[in-house]
């Protein structure tokens, strides 16, 4: 299963600037054609013939959402600049470091954790994490007893406010079909064995309710400060693929 | 084993700009009210789940190429664009890319 378990993507490095030569070889040698826009945001380029005389011509996909883009703005039903925002923010300003800050104020303050058990929605708009695929956030707490692994079958439903843009493997087939069939075997993948005697729950998330795991505070923490405690919290521990990590 | 090598290098959060245009399209249409969210989520998994007969979806390019056609198919159910126009815009933007030079913007 490409993607999956501690595999990685390969990082992309950032090339722009670099020479064409420098370019092609990098294609030859399998890596992505990178090109880093605004501030960090990297992104392979899309178009088909980098060496091409004309400009490049985007793939088939990429030409399709341009046609979708210049009718519907025609029709005057999108604005530009709101697109713009649009990617800003989801490029830029969220991510897992929303859900990591919810998860160690729960480690430092049982009222704060007690709150989130009850309404979730409520208690992480307070903290400013609300928007579309926020209305309606439920969170699992891991137990020693039981371990929670958050997945979207039909499509690839998650908290997008707490969490950020899903990566590649929670929206692949592989996961989303096997993690309900065998969450052991899986979570194995992702390098974490859990105790024979603690349960897993697999929480199917929809278009209407997302599921934020609050992972387990790893023991050697104690009397740590929030952002201490947030920089132990992964993407993963928070979708139940992973663990906190550990202090060294 | 220490937390530091555990921490995977950071993955680009959207994959090629297309990606990110479909996707801030899809929300942008959505807030306007073009079409309820769990419609959507109904339309991306009918057509992720045609994809996937014939082979195994990776959640990558192929995730966002179900992704545009699950926009396609909405937006000429609720009316707003229609297959046969979408066809030809796409035509003149590829015609436009052929006839610009490199470097020079491309304009319809």
């Amino acid at each position: 299963m490409r993607g999956m378990g501690a595999a990685q993507p390969a990082k992309i490095p950032p090339e722009a600037g670099k020479s064409r030569a420098a370019r092609a070889a990098g294609r030859k040698a399998g890596l992505p054609c990178g090109a880093r826009l605004g501030h960090g945001l990297i992104m392979p380029h899309d178009h088909a013939d980098p060496d091409h005389a004309q400009a490049h011509l985007p793939s088939d996909p990429a030409l399709r959402v341009k046609a979708l883009e210049t009718l519907l703005e025609r029709k005057g039903l999108i604005d530009p600049a709101a697109l713009d925002a649009i990617i800003d923010t989801y490029a830029h300003k969220i991510g897992p470091q929303n859900g990591a800050r919810v998860v160690a104020k729960a480690w430092r303050d049982p009222d704060f954790a007690r709150a989130l058990d009850e309404d979730a929605t409520a208690v992480c708009a307070e903290l400013g994490f609300y928007g579309r695929q926020g209305e309606h956030v439920v969170a699992l707490r891991n137990t020693p007893d039981c371990h929670n692994m958050v997945v979207c079958t039909l499509c690839s439903c998650y908290p997008w406010p707490l969490l950020g843009i899903p990566p590649g493997w929670y929206k692949s087939d592989a996961y989303r079909s096997r993690a309900v069939r065998e969450p052991r075997k899986v979570l194995a993948e992702f390098g974490v064995a859990l105790a024979p005697d603690q349960s897993v729950r697999v929480w199917d998330s929809t278009a209407e309710i997302r599921y934020l795991v609050i992972p387990m505070r790893p023991e050697g923490t104690e009397g740590w400060d929030e952002e201490a405690l947030a920089a132990l919290v992964t993407r993963d521990s928070m979708i139940g693929t992973g663990l906190a990590r550990t202090p060294q | 084993m220490s937390a530091e090598a555990e921490t995977p290098p950071p993955e680009p959060v959207f994959g090629a700009p297309w990606h990110a245009q479909v996707f801030a399209l899809t929300v942008h249409l959505h807030t306007r009210g073009a079409f309820s969210w769990t419609d959507w989520a109904q339309m991306l998994g009918a057509v992720l789940a045609e994809h996937g007969l014939n082979k195994e979806l990776d959640g990558g390019d192929d995730y966002f190429l179900a992704w545009v056609s699950a926009l396609e198919q909405i937006c000429a159910r609720q009316g707003l664009a229609d297959a046969a126009t979408l066809q030809t815009l796409k035509a003149q933007w590829a015609a436009a890319y052929r006839d610009t030079p490199h470097g020079a913007p491309v304009h319809l």
